[in-house]
């Protein structure tokens, strides 16, 4: 699949889907994006394991950080990834061996031979997207901070 | 060049985008939330909003759920990434310039603008610290030399009020590219139904929506639409969106919004400070203005083209300056860029100057002397006597805003009725 664009039905199949995501490059520091996605995540109902070999040990947003993906107890539905395009090479790889069906890059993380293969083994992939903007967008939250969420409909939707 | 991406079409946009109906009351039209503050779910949600963590209301100076409709209209109508709603035009033009500038900075701006915003740029910015350099956009060479080290952006108007002077586009938002800097575009005139500078390369837009976009003379406001494509981080010059922000604990706004970083900053730090945020009613009046601009452009045009046409005959009128017009200097490039129409807003001189300028005026049965543009009704002014009457007479010519010169706003009466009444005005001035 071309990775340039999404439908909007593909993103919203992903995360309608999926309840467990690890997400690699978590940060214990709250000014950081990834624990503004990690809450934002939480609190939509999804449960988020981080993982960062650093913060290893210590519980982030009450969550105990595990060092590596493989280290991660129990079922992982989606690897969210918060490392630079290289790195989230060998992250996908370790994605497709935890057996996770999604595997996400973060806004401006683009790894295509690590998609190839994450596609080639049956797992889903988005690249160079936020799943917290994409969330927003697609349940009716991201207009409310006068983004354009390009949805437009005349259905009652359910908000969040 | 322009690109249109989004799969609908612009009538389509300008009933839809950003309303859906109301989740909880179902109303189809959008309610007017006429609150000041929202009630937190708990201690923990009111934080993360304050942090910025997720999204929601807290107070109506940041965020309002009607005046965020009217963003993401106007924002999906100019095929933007978003868009911050502001207490009028001259308050969008202050926040862009708030986010972008720092006291000693400057930044370049068309000298054809409105007479309003010369003056807003020229002396009340200039106690903020910020420098604006005039140009003529039409001197491409000069607008480049004038660009300089401490320079944050390039600004221009197009159509230019009063003047209706068109700006090429495409050359300058390169210059202001070369130069790393945001090309910033006031479209008042033009709307997104004639033009949509954003595809034509400009960043930023804004629009003073007293105008057409409401459409009525009944609401006074402004917007700043953000394309989303410029990159904040590739240089140290704009620190309020890429260096940490010490109010949100060192949050860096670009890294962490990504595209959405100015659209995010307008609210939570423009807004909170500047104080200058849309009432909720305004924004339901522009709401519903929207919905019928592509049909009231179309009119509002077919009408300017006809009492151009009419004008450039008429004895008493010694030129017309509307690009619609083939012996405007800006016909090929209203062509290129505006090919619905060159707007409705638009000069002539009359002959007898100053004097015979405000008989004209005086003398309207039909067309109101006020001092606004975009009305259904047909505006008529002098401005040298009024909207450009504290700029100096070189200043007033180099507008387009000398002392024989009258603008109109045609609107969207019956055709033959502005034109009789203009007659009429004409020779009652020449006699
Ligand atoms: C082209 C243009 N820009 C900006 C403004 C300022 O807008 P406001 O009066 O809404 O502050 C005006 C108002 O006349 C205008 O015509």
């Amino acid at each position: 699949m071309l990775h340039h664009s999404y439908s909007d039905a593909y993103i919203r199949d992903i995360l309608r889907s999926v309840r467990t995501i690890a997400m690699v490059g978590a940060s214990p520091h709250w000014n950081r994006p990834s624990y503004f996605v990690m809450k934002y995540l939480q609190a939509k109902g999804f449960t988020v394991i981080p993982v960062n070999p650093v913060a290893a040990g210590q519980e982030i947003l009450g969550e105990q950080t595990y060092a590596t993906l493989a280290e991660v107890p129990g079922k992982v539905d989606m690897v969210d990834i918060f490392r630079n395009s290289e790195a989230a090479g060998p992250i996908t790889d370790e994605a497709i061996e935890k057996a996770a069906r999604v595997v996400w890059m973060q806004i401006g993380v683009r790894n295509d031979a690590a998609a190839a293969r994450a596609e080639e083994a049956g797992l889903k992939v988005v690249m160079n997207r936020c799943p917290k903007i994409e969330y927003a967008r697609l349940f009716g939250e991201l207009g409310w901070s006068g983004a354009n969420s390009g949805v437009i409909s005349s259905r009652r939707r359910r908000i969040g | 060049m322009p690109s249109p991406k989004n799969p609908y079409g612009i009538e389509t946009l300008a009933v839809h985008a950003g309303a859906s109906p109301d989740p909880t009351t179902g109303a189809r039209t959008t309610p007017i939330y006429q609150t000041t503050s929202y009630v937190f779910e708990d201690a923990d949600q009111a934080s993360s909003l304050f942090n910025l963590q997720s999204y929601g209301y807290v107070y109506t100076r940041i965020g309002n759920p009607t005046v965020s409709v009217l963003e993401e209209r106007i924002a999906a109508l100019e095929g933007g990434r978003g868009a911050i709603a502001t207490a009028s035009g001259h308050a969008a033009q202050m926040l862009a310039m708030f986010t972008l500038l720092s006291p000693g900075d400057e930044f370049v701006a068309a000298r054809r603008l409105y007479g309003g915003s010369i003056t807003q740029f020229t002396r009340t910015f200039r106690k903020f610290g910020w420098n604006c350099v005039l140009v003529d956009p039409d001197d491409l060479e000069a607008l480049r030399a004038a660009v300089g080290p401490k320079c944050k952006a390039i600004f221009v108007e197009s159509p230019a009020n009063p003047g209706g002077a068109i700006v090429d586009l495409e050359p300058v938002a390169d210059i202001a590219h070369d130069a790393g800097v945001p090309l910033i575009v006031d479209s008042t005139m033009a709307t997104p139904c004639l033009c949509r500078p954003l595809e034509w390369g400009a960043d930023l837009v804004v629009h003073s929506t007293t105008k057409f976009l409401s459409g009525h003379g009944n609401a006074l406001g402004g917007i700043l639409v953000d394309s989303g494509r410029f990159d904040w981080s590739a240089t140290d010059r704009f620190p309020s969106l890429s260096q940490p922000e010490a109010a949100y604990h060192g949050l860096r706004f670009h890294e962490t919004f990504g595209d959405l970083a100015l659209t995010v900053h307008g609210h939570a730090v423009g807004l909170r400070d500047l104080g200058a945020a849309m009432a909720p009613m305004n924004a339901f009046l522009t709401i519903t203005g929207c919905e019928t601009l592509p049909l009231r452009m179309e009119r509002h045009v077919q009408n300017a083209q006809a009492v151009a046409e009419f004008l450039e005959r008429h004895s008493s009128v010694s030129r017309v300056s509307y690009a619609g017009l083939p012996s405007s200097p800006y016909y090929e490039r209203a062509r290129k860029y505006m090919p619905k129409g060159a707007g409705a807003v638009f000069t002539f001189g009359v002959r007898g100057g100053y004097e015979a300028g405000l008989k004209v005026v005086e003398a309207c049965e039909i067309l109101s002397h006020l001092a606004n543009i975009g009305d259904t009704r047909s505006l008529i002014l002098h401005p040298a006597s009024t909207t450009h009457r504290q700029l100096t007479e070189e200043q007033q010519i180099a507008a387009g805003a000398g002392p024989d010169v009258i603008r109109l706003s045609v609107g969207i009466e019956s055709v033959d009725d502005i034109i009789r009444d203009l007659d009429q005005a004409l020779a009652a001035a020449a006699s």
